[in-house]
């Protein structure tokens, strides 16, 4: 019940108020409180239960002012939902978090979590005590991963056979719009990890992979550029357009006459000194493409504008240049052409230089776009994943699902252990939690079944998406998995025929798995565990 | 629809204030109804008897206030109207990615996603899932795409036959426009400004100069360049052999461009001083310029009086202030440098031309270069009696030149006039009836909503579009896979023989981009709407 407030009440019978303003605030505690978490929890896992899965369906969202995004994935839907309920708020954050660890699995966080809830519930009107719920969970998260662990298989990481990686990557990707190239997409974000991944630190440096879209042409038409590509072209009309054997110098000057950091006022006042400055500023111009000529530079990319003299000495001393090339991405083409950013004009030498073997321009369309492409670079670990799409939309979609697919794949690389998706794991972990909880003496045990029963939601959630009898299925799943002690058994969305979801090669990592239910169950623990809501009233304004 | 849940009857918000949410069956009567709005509004407009829309920009803001417009163009249409409903927008999205990357199709993008998205209302009806739709419809791009394919022919090899194509494609694409009348004239007119540009495909260096005035069939390519500026007063108004330095500098006082310089002087006398230094840094310049021996001198900034007076003295003609995009062509027309600095007059290289003349459009003066090096850029030049006229025959001269420049690029072609939209309905058909399961409904819907392609293009020219449509696929399932419309005589003909053709590239972005757009609409279950951002005060005034 909202607002109602302790009063008390001294000898006369008038009202004593206890908190400032109290009369405005909101208050909601007790087991009303449980209740009104528990549906704003059920509610936005509702939204989101659609989207689960290869069958799942898309959200449209509207922003403030009017544009579109189009999407699947659970953090972007949630992030983008101005959620206002505490709660709500709450499990935004906690996809949010799934996607900062892990990056896949953000909608099956919030399901998860969403079901826990809904099974409190019903504990709740038996009138267990929240605590005593909230610790029967925590008991059979444990359970749930040491199962994890167990049933967990070790995946070869073979640089000569990236099938396995790619067919991960394919699971993640299956869901989202861009399952047309399915395959296409998981090759690329493989390939794009594989090239940049430090295998002797089982490590994945993110920022050496961009991920950069241009509307127009086919899904298909996406590629991975081994080398940088920049939305950027050259400065003077009538600079070559293609450049070979490139030899870089990555600038953060400009090319304009030097601005000392101090603070500083030049008078003029003879005319002498005013020769003296136009000798001085011819000086320095000539100087500074002397100083790029003698390294022995043919390509020039500088992160400030060029001053027009600058930019037609550039030009008449066959320099092409590029201007104001934004910092990551000039950070990009340093690593990846092995060139040092030089800060000074002085300090430019032949060693400093960076070296591509081809460096071009893109041109797309009609309306005369361009971008600049550097590729066969010295150091190619860096690449660029550049997205095509018949609409903004496709291409935005198409370059978070990417997102996805690489941070799953580096998942991989960090850890091979893999578990089957589609459910299957949740369903043996299900089995495996419900056949401990018999084994619990006290009152956690009905809280560990409550976990059991959440933990088939997941693929109740799968089925019902693709169109089957969602409890009869389960069901089906489950008594097999029982029979066969086979936990690789999962539901079979594509309707291939089979569900064994290692003939189908539906794999998910087992990071991602485990953070889901430790993260999932963590935040119920903590709904639970609040009693009490003060909200501030609506202020005067 | 409000994310309200309730206890004990009392309201939880969920949702921020004026959160709006659509769930499943309303989220997509709502998108249904939105792209269906948008193809009913353009669908009239396809075809070579579509009617043309007029569009009166709104009274109030934004440099258009109170324009009218008449067009026939599915991308100025759409981005013209505002709109609310989302999914009318992803349309409206892409119909402008189509002008983007082809330039044509902005309107058949947009009615071939709408009539897919009208299809499926039935399939729905019959509860079939979305998802089994999408699956049936990728099946049938991939076949349309592949027969498409299939029939596409690349002529480039023979110089004499891909110029005729490119006339046909052009002819194809402006009969649809306000040009129909004229398109001979503009068809050749167009074909030979693409081909000018030799395979580039940046369309900057054909510039349009539009003039009222006139008929539509003044219109014409000149050979030259065109440049809409005049010659300074003193100068020659007429030269011949020009040698042309193209400069981009500075040519009013040459500021001090070091940091934090500032001029400071006690003294009148010392200003006057700085003056004549300035003055002479000027003359200076002037001096160095006139060393590259060049008669003309333009240049993208302003020239101040001083200089100019300079230039005149020395017979030398000066043209100031030619915007960017300007001083960009005239370098490609011919063939010099663009310049900035002046000290080494012999490594830059001078553009060259027979004769600068002034002349006279309507009523404007225009400096015409002629007889110039590399005639890699052109200008078309547009007459027409009112103002929307000359804006319509931009859009249509535009929409030509883009779709002819791709197919320069990319020179496969098909045929038009229906002929490859029944193609591929038919291929998509049979496919259908080969497929089992659900998924050939879906399949079939395909090849329905391709059908309606000519279908709309018979009802816009007033023919019984179910008998012509009826005739056009039997030829196709006899095998004639070259058979269109005819809207000239209302009847079923050969496409080869009527030189209907159009652009591979155009009718399979066309295809594959509707097709992603109506998936990617149909994959939608749920619209959650953003309360519009309230207005800030503006507290500039206060």
């Amino acid at each position: 019940m909202p607002s109602v407030g302790t009063l008390a009440f001294d000898e006369f019978g008038r009202p004593v108020l206890i908190l400032k303003g109290q009369e405005s605030k909101k208050r909601l505690f007790g087991i009303e409180a449980h209740k009104s978490h528990i549906l704003a929890g059920k509610a936005v896992a509702n939204t989101l239960k659609t989207s689960l899965g290869p069958r799942g369906m898309d959200k449209c969202m509207v922003s403030p002012d009017g544009d579109i995004t189009i999407t699947n994935d659970g953090a972007t839907i949630l992030s983008m939902m101005h959620v206002e309920n505490e709660i709500g708020k709450l499990l935004v954050q906690l996809s949010k978090s799934q996607d900062d660890e892990i990056g896949d699995g953000t909608t099956g966080v919030v399901v998860l979590a969403g079901a826990l809830l809904e099974q409190a519930e019903a504990l709740l009107d038996k009138g267990i005590h929240p605590i005593r719920i909230a610790d029967g969970y925590e008991l059979a998260a444990k359970m749930a991963l040491e199962h994890l662990d167990k049933i967990a298989e070790s995946y070869p990481l073979d640089l000569k056979n990236l099938d396995p990686l790619i067919n991960t990557a394919m699971t993640t990707l299956g869901s989202k719009i861009i399952n047309r190239c399915q395959r296409q997409m998981a090759e690329i974000a493989v390939n794009a990890i594989m090239s940049v991944a430090d295998m002797k630190r089982r490590d994945v440096n993110f920022e050496l992979i961009r991920v950069q879209g241009k509307v127009g042409g086919r899904l298909e038409d996406t590629l991975l550029v081994k080398g940088v590509v920049v939305d950027k072209t050259f400065s003077h009309p009538q600079m070559p357009k293609e450049v070979r054997d490139a030899k870089i110098a990555i600038l953060t000057c400009p090319f304009e006459p030097p601005k000392p950091k101090t603070k500083h006022k030049l008078d003029i006042t003879t005319v002498e000194d005013y020769k003296k400055l136009r000798e001085y500023e011819k000086e320095k111009f000539s100087e500074m493409i002397k100083s790029i000529k003698d390294a022995g530079t043919n390509l020039v990319i500088c992160q400030w504008g060029f001053d027009d003299e600058a930019n037609h000495l550039l030009l008449s001393h066959q320099l092409p240049a590029v201007r104001w090339v934004g910092g990551p991405e000039i950070e990009m083409i340093a690593i990846a052409t092995g060139g040092r950013i030089v800060p000074r004009f002085q300090e430019l030498s032949a060693d400093k230089l960076g070296f591509a073997g081809h460096v071009y321009e893109l041109d797309f369309g009609t309306t005369g776009d361009h971008m600049l492409c550097i590729e066969q670079c010295k150091k190619s670990n860096t690449c660029t994943i550049f997205v095509r799409g018949g609409n903004k939309m496709v291409v935005e979609e198409a370059k978070r699902a990417l997102h996805d697919a690489l941070c799953v794949v580096r998942n991989l690389v960090r850890d091979n252990r893999i578990v089957y998706g589609g459910g299957a794991c949740e369903i043996a972990c299900a089995v495996e939690v419900a056949k401990q909880a018999n084994k619990i003496a006290t009152i956690e045990q009905y809280a560990i079944r409550a976990f059991a029963d959440a933990l088939e939601s997941v693929p109740l959630a799968l089925a019902e998406n693709s169109g089957f009898s969602p409890i009869k299925t389960v069901s089906d799943v489950k008594s097999q998995q029982i029979a066969q002690n086979n936990p690789r058994l999962g539901i079979d969305c594509l309707n291939t025929g089979t569900n064994d979801m290692k003939t189908q090669s539906v794999i998910e990592t087992l990071i991602g798995k485990r953070q889901q239910i430790s993260l999932a169950t963590q935040l119920v623990r903590m709904i639970l565990k609040i009693d009490d809501i003060r909200l501030p009233g609506e202020t005067d304004e | 629809m409000r994310g309200d849940l309730s206890t004990a009857l009392n309201p939880i918000p969920l949702y921020k204030q004026g959160v709006e949410e659509e769930k499943s069956e309303l989220a997509r009567l709502s998108s249904f109804a939105g792209a269906m709005a948008v193809g009913d509004l353009i669908k009239t407009t396809l075809g070579p008897k579509g009617m043309d829309k007029i569009l009166q920009c709104s009274m109030s803001g934004g440099p258009d206030a109170g324009k009218l417009l008449v067009t026939n163009d599915g991308a100025t249409i759409l981005s013209k109207i505002g709109i609310d409903n989302p999914v009318a927008k992803v349309l409206v999205d892409i119909s402008k990615v189509q002008d983007d990357e082809v330039g044509d199709g902005t309107t058949s993008v947009v009615v071939l996603a709408s009539e897919l998205l009208r299809e499926t209302e039935n399939l729905l009806a019959q509860k079939i899932h979305p998802q089994t739709i999408i699956a049936g419809w990728r099946k049938a791009t991939n076949e349309a795409l592949r027969v498409l394919e299939g029939i596409a022919k690349n002529n480039s090899s023979n110089i004499e036959q891909f110029r005729s194509d490119l006339m046909n494609i052009a002819r194809t694409t402006l009969s649809s426009k306000i040009l129909q009348g004229k398109k001979e004239h503009f068809a050749k007119l167009c074909v030979d400004a693409v081909l000018k540009l030799k395979g580039k495909t940046d369309l900057q260096g054909i510039q349009i100069i539009k003039r009222l005035g006139n008929n539509m069939s003044d219109s014409y390519l000149e050979e030259g360049f065109l440049l809409e500026k005049k010659i300074g007063i003193n100068m020659p108004k007429r030269l011949e052999n020009a040698r042309i330095l193209i400069a981009n500098t500075p040519m009013d006082t040459d500021k001090i461009k070091v940091f934090g310089s500032r001029v400071r002087v006690d003294s009148v006398a010392k200003v006057a001083e700085l003056e004549l230094a300035e003055k002479e840094k000027m003359k200076d310049k002037v001096n160095k310029i006139l060393q590259h021996n060049c008669n003309v001198f333009i240049n993208r900034q302003l020239i101040y009086d001083y200089p100019e007076q300079l230039f005149a003295e020395k017979g030398v003609m000066a043209i100031e202030h030619a915007d960017f995009e300007g001083v960009e062509r005239l370098a490609q027309v011919l063939g010099g440098e663009i310049v900035s600095t002046f000290d080494t007059p012999d490594k830059v290289r001078l553009g060259k031309c027979d004769l600068i003349e002034e002349i006279i459009i309507g009523e404007d003066k225009l400096i015409k270069f002629s007889g110039v090096a590399e005639g890699r850029a052109c200008t078309i030049v547009l007459r027409g009696a009112t103002q929307q006229i000359l804006d319509e025959a931009e859009r249509s001269i535009h929409d030509a030149l883009c779709v002819l420049s791709q197919t320069v690029k990319e020179p496969r072609i098909c045929y038009g006039g229906g002929a490859a939209e029944m193609l591929m309905a038919t291929a998509v058909s049979q496919l259908a009836e080969k497929t089992p399961g659900k998924e050939s409904v879906a399949i079939e819907s395909f090849a329905r909503a391709l059908r309606q392609l000519p279908t709309i293009i018979a009802d816009n020219a007033g023919y019984d579009s179910a008998e012509l449509v009826a005739n056009l696929r039997a030829a196709h399932t006899a095998g004639k896979s070259t058979h269109g419309l005819d809207m000239e005589k209302g009847a079923v003909a050969d496409m080869v023989e009527l030189g209907i053709l159009e652009s591979y590239h155009l009718k399979r972005q066309v295809v594959s981009s509707a097709a992603e757009a109506a998936e990617m609409v149909l994959r939608i279950d749920n619209i959650i709407r953003a309360p519009p951002r309230p207005r800030q005060r503006d507290m500039r005034h206060h």
